[in-house]
């Protein structure tokens, strides 16, 4: 996946389109983490200053979703779900075998509501039903 | 021309749906044979996905789970007319597992092109938004009600009574939440749903919003659902050019717009207020109540707050009247329930059925026990704040109130299924630890509670003065259950405590083991 590089006219393009959006911090950090891949620090007084709100409100916001990230996503996102019904299905001793394969890539999300075909995991946005570790290099490759 | 339906659900694509219906185009143009792959959602039997179905005269017959080896087969055995094969189920309709759920909400999921509006009409959409529209207010309000429906979020709120609050505020800005916020490990049923029916909702929110007089309502839609995103994006826009939404509905006076909001990977805002806040654009903190959002809502307006399989249960109830639809279930749960089972299962996936079913006959019956083979140790009903329940209790009745009798809830309908590999110290350890990392943290019990939580089962794990720490853990519960503000801190006791009730061996082995 590719991002624009940041500059505030580009992070202004971005915001234009929502002005009138009615709470639009949240789809603001989120609009602006689809452009650029994440959002970068000098986001934050521009989305402020844009729609007349606090830095320490945006800021707020950005902190508290797990989704929203401060710097450039890694080449792959390896999302498994460790929440209960996949743990039924392993998901626990899936999670530390990846790990082992491709570190930090891997991280935890919890339900990708694909509960009857655990273990769910998501790479790079695909979602892959009774994953395997075969399975997730396939994508991967 | 033949009709071959591949299901474009995200289930049963990530098994391999989409890799089946690009094989089953290529060889079909190879061998000249003329047709059309129509992507409908899941007939909600995910054991059988990839379910590939041939439209053979009135009929569908099936074949699955279809693997990409298992293709040359197929068109060996002609399956494109119907011929046998050892994946073949026949007729999906007369399947029994199918065959003997009571679909309602779910009428029409897995049959339709979800994307077609004609197909949706042809299939009996839209005739309750236009009795609706036909009716008095009061009328559709009390028709609601007199369904007997309840939140299907899991809090089981009569959504009647709640329309009628809304109703009855005087405000000329209200709004229509749908929390399609579908976090509950378990639970899939809302995003199958807008994936395979999506207009289902949105004329389950445009009756909700002819009843109240609101004008514009918003979907709340999790971030990990991107293919229910999109197909709901792509409805509401078919919705706007038929005149489903938008200035005068279906020729009505009446107005009424949907737009689309996206989660951001938090598990408490699922909770209603969470939500309201969280569609503000605001961090998603719980509010207290009162005031009810149905009088002081979003952005300080009156809001209706329904789960998406509430609302999408509303059209039916309009269409074939209260009576029919109370006619299903027991005692004070009536209708039907649409079930998830899930986790470690057989036969997994979507069963409509009027309350009152059994756990055994959900889970054996229907689930045909365990993917693995082993016994069943625990069942955990309601997702993550859901109490675990051990087989003494599989005779239960799924209904709310017997629920509540043996100290569970019902919660959004998810059954988690787990074989006897699982170790309930520490699925209630986990509970504590999701706690943790899921809390808002506008409230002390739940914020520092849980993690206290965590770490006093983890003694209690490692034998470390276990009596003692277990009476600790029990009074640490009863201040999360009192003292929190939402259902995040006051229900994750829930699977601590049936933990602690129903496995008290998980937790004592492990003190023999220390000493």
């Amino acid at each position: 996946m590719t991002f624009t590089t940041w500059s505030k006219e580009a992070a202004l393009a971005v915001l234009e389109p929502i002005r009138d959006e009615p709470g639009p911090v949240l789809v603001a950090l989120q609009n602006i983490q689809a452009e650029f891949g994440f959002v970068p620090p000098d986001a934050v007084s521009v989305i402020a200053e844009f729609f007349n709100v606090s830095r320490a409100d945006v800021h707020g916001v950005l902190t508290f979703y797990h989704d929203l990230r401060t710097s450039p996503p890694l080449a792959n996102q390896i999302q498994i779900c460790v929440a209960e019904a996949c743990q039924a299905v392993g998901s626990r001793d899936l999670e530390e075998t990846i790990k082992a394969i491709h570190g930090d890539q891997v991280s935890d999300a919890f339900c990708f509501g694909n509960c009857a075909l655990g273990p769910a995991v998501m790479v790079n946005g695909k979602l892959i039903g009774r994953a395997t570790a075969e399975k997730i290099s396939q994508v991967l490759a | 021309m033949i009709n071959v339906y591949i299901p474009g659900d995200s289930a049963a694509v990530s098994v391999g749906a989409d890799a089946i219906a690009e094989e089953i185009m290529q060889r079909a143009q190879l061998a000249s044979l003329d047709i059309k792959i129509i992507r409908n959602g899941t007939r909600g039997a995910l054991w059988l996905e990839p379910l590939v179905e041939i439209e053979v005269g009135a009929d569908r017959i099936g074949y699955g789970p279809v693997q990409l080896a298992d293709i040359p087969s197929l068109f060996d055995a002609d399956f494109l007319h119907g011929g046998e094969h050892t994946l073949g189920i026949g007729v999906v309709d007369q399947l029994a597992w199918l065959a003997d759920q009571d679909r309602i909400t779910y009428k029409r999921v897995g049959i339709i092109d979800p994307l077609s509006i004609g197909d949706y009409e042809s299939h009996g959409g839209l005739a309750g938004i236009r009795r609706a529209l036909s009716m008095e207010q009061n009328d559709i309000i009390a028709e609601v009600t007199e369904s007997g429906l309840r939140g299907r979020g899991g809090a089981g709120f009569p959504a009647g009574i709640k329309w009628k609050t809304v109703y009855d505020t005087g405000s000329d800005t209200k709004y229509i939440c749908c929390n399609a916020d579908e976090g509950d490990s378990g639970t899939f049923a809302d995003r199958i749903l807008m994936e395979a029916d999506p207009f289902t909702l949105i004329e389950g929110m445009a009756i909700a919003a002819v009843a109240v007089n609101a004008t514009l309502g918003f979907i709340y839609i999790r971030s990990e659902y991107p293919t229910a995103i999109k197909q709901m994006e792509s409805a509401i826009g078919i919705a706007r050019e038929y005149g489903l939404l938008g200035q005068g509905i279906l020729g009505s006076r009446r107005t009424f717009d949907i737009k689309i909001r996206i989660g951001a990977g938090s598990y408490v805002c699922g909770e209603e207020t969470a939500m309201l806040e969280s569609i503000e654009g605001k961090r998603g903190v719980v509010r207290s109540k009162p005031p009810l959002p149905a009088i002081t809502g979003l952005f300080g307006k009156p809001t209706v707050i329904n789960n998406v399989l509430t609302l999408a249960s509303v059209p039916a109830i309009l269409a074939d009247g209260a009576g029919s639809y109370k006619a299903r279930g027991v005692g004070r749960s009536l209708g039907t329930q649409i079930f998830q089972l899930a986790g470690n299962i057989k036969k997994g996936g979507i069963v409509e059925t009027g309350f009152g079913i059994t756990l055994d006959q959900l889970i054996n019956n229907y689930g045909g026990g365990t993917l693995t083979g082993n016994p069943i140790k625990a069942v955990q009903i309601g997702g993550p704040l859901g109490a675990y329940f051990s087989s003494k209790n599989f005779d239960v009745s799924m209904d709310y109130e017997s629920l509540v009798a043996a100290g569970g809830m019902l919660g959004h309908g998810g059954v988690v299924v787990f074989d006897t590999a699982v170790d309930l110290a520490v699925q209630a350890r986990f509970a504590m630890e999701f706690c943790a990392i899921e809390s808002c943290g506008k409230c002390t019990p739940c914020r520092l509670g849980s993690t206290r939580g965590a770490e006093t089962i983890q003694k209690i794990i490692d034998g470390d003065n276990p009596d003692f720490n277990k009476r600790l853990l029990l009074d640490l519960c009863e201040v999360m259950t009192d003292g929190s503000l939402c259902a995040m801190g006051g229900l994750t006791p829930m699977p601590v405590k049936s933990a602690l009730a129903n496995f008290p061996e998980d937790f004592d082995q492990r003190v023999e083991a220390a000493k």
